[in-house]
């Protein structure tokens, strides 16, 4: 009893979910550009509020941004498209993946660099170690 | 190889990291630099707030350095540098067009009546379409436009006397008259 009750109660949660979303707009009627329109706003970061996407955030420049997202798929505009159309107006910053330019190829390859560089260290460190003697026997007469 | 070549290297290459996340740290990851300084100001054209069947539009620029203020009744720093633009507007150093962002057309005018209006005019983007075309993120924002409809400057967040002097000026006194 107790449990049918519990399954019917998070099925209700689940169900409840989707209006409780931050986008109250309709949904676009062809499925592919709904879900390109969702995939979209969930790479924007929202100016205004920066750690969260235009999706998450009720801050009315997110509603204003995902209007013109909206408007910009409607007039049959492709993706990239649409992030040149963010990124002119509001730089590298808006996208939350910038994508690789004269401008950001430190902060793409930094990491990289530096994951490889300690690799390098370690490996070496360690190999020379291992050509030392042993010596951690206990001292024998 | 010399015996200190990798040590000193490793230590060179982390005193170059430290400088950077320093560098970081000084810096407001709020404020974001205009995508237009040093570009063509995007293209606009809104109905003028007060005049009704008037447009501001890129048009306004032609006659020398302008500002171009976002401002809205609901931005409280907009309150806050509205007495410092009363000021500049009366010194008549530069005209000042305002783009009253997302904003309601009675209470903007009602505003300006009532603190007085130190815009030669405003258009009126009550949906906030021009304010996303200029990359407007929060208001009050400020920008520097030149005759040839060059961005020179942007400033975020109430405007002041001292910022005026130090970013404003020197700019309309060089880059003004080119």
């Amino acid at each position: 009893m107790i449990r049918r009750l519990l399954v019917t109660a998070c099925a209700a949660l689940m169900t409840a979910a989707p209006v409780l979303a931050i986008d109250a707009e309709k949904a676009f009627e062809d499925p592919v550009l709904q879900a390109r329109y969702e995939d979209i706003i969930e790479e924007v970061r929202c100016l205004k509020c920066q750690n969260q996407s235009i999706k998450d955030s009720n801050a009315f420049l997110a509603s204003d941004l995902r209007r013109e997202i909206r408007r910009l798929l409607e007039e049959g505009k492709t993706d990239t498209e649409i992030y040149d159309f963010l990124v002119e107006r509001y730089g590298d910053f808006a996208l939350y993946r910038p994508r690789l330019s004269g401008k950001t190829l430190v902060l793409w390859v930094a990491p990289a660099i530096l994951l490889l560089g300690g690799a390098f260290l370690i490996a070496r460190v360690v190999r020379r170690r291992m050509a030392l003697p042993i010596d951690d026997e206990p001292l024998q007469e | 190889m010399s015996k200190y070549a990798l040590p000193v290297g490793v230590l060179a290459g982390f005193i170059v990291l430290l400088y950077f996340l320093s560098v970081g740290l000084t810096r407001d990851p709020g404020e974001l630099p205009s995508t237009y300084i040093d570009k063509q100001a995007p293209e606009f054209d809104l109905p003028s707030l007060m005049e009704e069947g008037q447009r501001v539009s890129n048009a306004v620029f032609a006659d020398g350095p302008t500002l171009v203020n976002v401002w809205a009744t609901w931005c409280v720093g907009c309150r806050e540098e509205h007495p410092f633009l009363m000021q500049l507007a009366d010194s008549n150093a530069i005209p000042i067009y305002g783009i009253n962002w997302r904003d309601d057309r009675p209470t903007a005018l009602r505003w300006l009546v009532q603190y007085g209006d130190p815009y030669v005019d405003s258009g009126f983007d009550g949906d906030g379409r021009v304010g996303i075309d200029w990359g407007v993120y929060g208001a009050p924002e400020t920008f520097l436009v030149d005759s040839d409809g060059i961005v020179l400057h942007k400033h975020l967040g109430p405007l002041t006397a001292s910022i005026w002097e130090r970013d404003f000026v020197p700019l309309i006194e060089t880059g003004g008259s080119r």
